[in-house]
C-alpha cells in the first residue's frame, strides 16, 4: 500500500498500450474490450469503465480510418484515468468542424461497416471531462482525454493491488 | 417482459447466451451506425441492428448491451460468434425486418432509449 503522504503524482500508475495500424478495423474494438476488462479488475464503476472504453474505442477508430499508424495509451492514476492517442497521418484541417456530431469525412466503405458517422470525437468529448487535440495537417494528431476519478470510484485503485 | 419473451415475440433464434434469457429487457436501440450505439444508447440496452459484423458485437460488450437482435435473419458467421469475445451477451436473430422488430416490441411495453437518460 502506498505511504499516505507520497503525493499522489509519484505514486505508481497502470498502463495499457495497443498499437494501432491503418486499416485493422478489428484492433479498435478489441482494444476497447481489453480496456474494458483491466479497468473492471481495477474495479471502477460501471460508467466509468463505459465511458472510457468507448473513447478507447473512438479514438481507435479514428487513428484506422485516418491516420497511417498510431498508439493508443491508457493512463491509470489514483485520481484519473488518461488516454493518449498519437497517431501519424493527415491531421484534422478543421477541429471545430470535426467536433460537430454529424460531420465526417470517412469513404464509403467505413460507413458500410457502421463507423464514419461523424460522431466520433463528440462521443470523446462527451465522455471525458477534459479533451486536448493537437493536429498538424500531414503529420498527425495526437488527443488527450482526462477522466478524473473521485475517491468512490477508485477504492481499489488506491491500494495499488493491481499495480504492473 | 424478460429476454426469453422477447425471442418468442419476435420468433427469433438463439445464436447464443440461451442461458441469460431470463434478463429483464427495459429499452431498446435500434441502428445500424457504430458511433451511435456508443453515444445514444444507455446501458442494459437491447440492440435492433441488420449489422453483422464482428464491430457491432465488440460495441454491444463495451456499452454493456442487454442482448443483440439481428433483423432480416441475418446472422454473423459462426466463426464471428464462437471466437469473438462478446462478454456473454445473448445474440438472436429474428426474421423480422427492423421496422416490424421494433413496432412489435414497442407494442409490447419495450421503451425507446432516450438521449443522456441512464437507465
Amino acid at each position: 500500500m502506498n505511504s499516505p503522504c507520497q503525493p499522489a503524482a509519484n505514486r505508481p500508475q497502470l498502463a495499457l498500450r495497443f498499437k494501432i495500424d491503418e486499416k485493422d478495423f478489428l484492433i479498435a474494438g478489441e482494444s476497447a474490450s481489453k480496456t474494458k476488462k483491466a479497468l473492471q479488475q481495477l474495479g471502477l464503476k460501471q460508467e466509468i469503465v463505459k465511458n472510457i472504453a468507448i473513447i478507447v474505442y473512438e479514438a481507435a477508430m479514428n487513428v484506422v480510418i485516418h491516420a497511417n499508424h498510431g498508439e493508443i495509451k491508457i493512463i491509470i492514476a489514483p485520481d484519473k484515468v488518461v488516454v493518449l492517442s498519437e497517431d501519424v497521418g493527415e491531421g484534422i484541417p478543421d477541429v471545430e468542424l470535426a467536433m460537430k456530431e454529424g460531420y465526417s469525412t470517412a469513404p464509403q466503405e467505413v460507413r458500410e461497416m457502421g463507423f464514419g458517422a461523424g460522431m466520433g470525437l463528440p462521443n470523446i468529448k462527451q465522455c471525458s471531462n477534459e479533451l486536448d487535440i493537437n493536429t498538424r495537417v500531414g503529420f498527425g494528431t495526437t488527443l488527450r482525454a482526462t477522466i478524473y476519478l473521485n475517491p468512490a470510484d477508485t477504492k481499489q485503485v488506491e491500494t495499488g493491488a493491481m499495480y504492473v | 417482459m424478460t429476454l426469453q419473451e422477447v425471442k418468442d415475440i419476435l420468433n427469433a433464434e438463439v445464436l447464443c447466451g440461451e442461458h441469460r434469457l431470463d434478463q429483464e429487457v427495459i429499452t431498446a436501440f435500434a441502428c445500424d451506425l457504430i458511433s451511435e450505439m456508443l453515444s445514444l444508447a444507455s446501458s442494459n440496452t437491447l440492440i435492433i441492428t441488420s449489422l453483422i459484423n464482428p464491430h457491432v458485437i465488440h460495441t454491444a460488450e463495451v456499452m454493456d448491451a442487454i442482448g443483440v437482435i439481428f433483423v432480416g435473419g441475418k446472422k454473423p458467421s459462426e466463426d464471428i460468434i464462437n471466437n469473438l469475445n462478446h462478454g456473454n451477451i445473448p445474440l438472436l436473430s429474428t426474421p423480422f425486418l427492423i421496422f416490424n422488430t421494433c413496432g412489435l416490441l414497442f407494442s409490447n411495453g419495450i421503451e425507446g432509449c432516450m438521449r443522456g437518460k441512464t437507465q
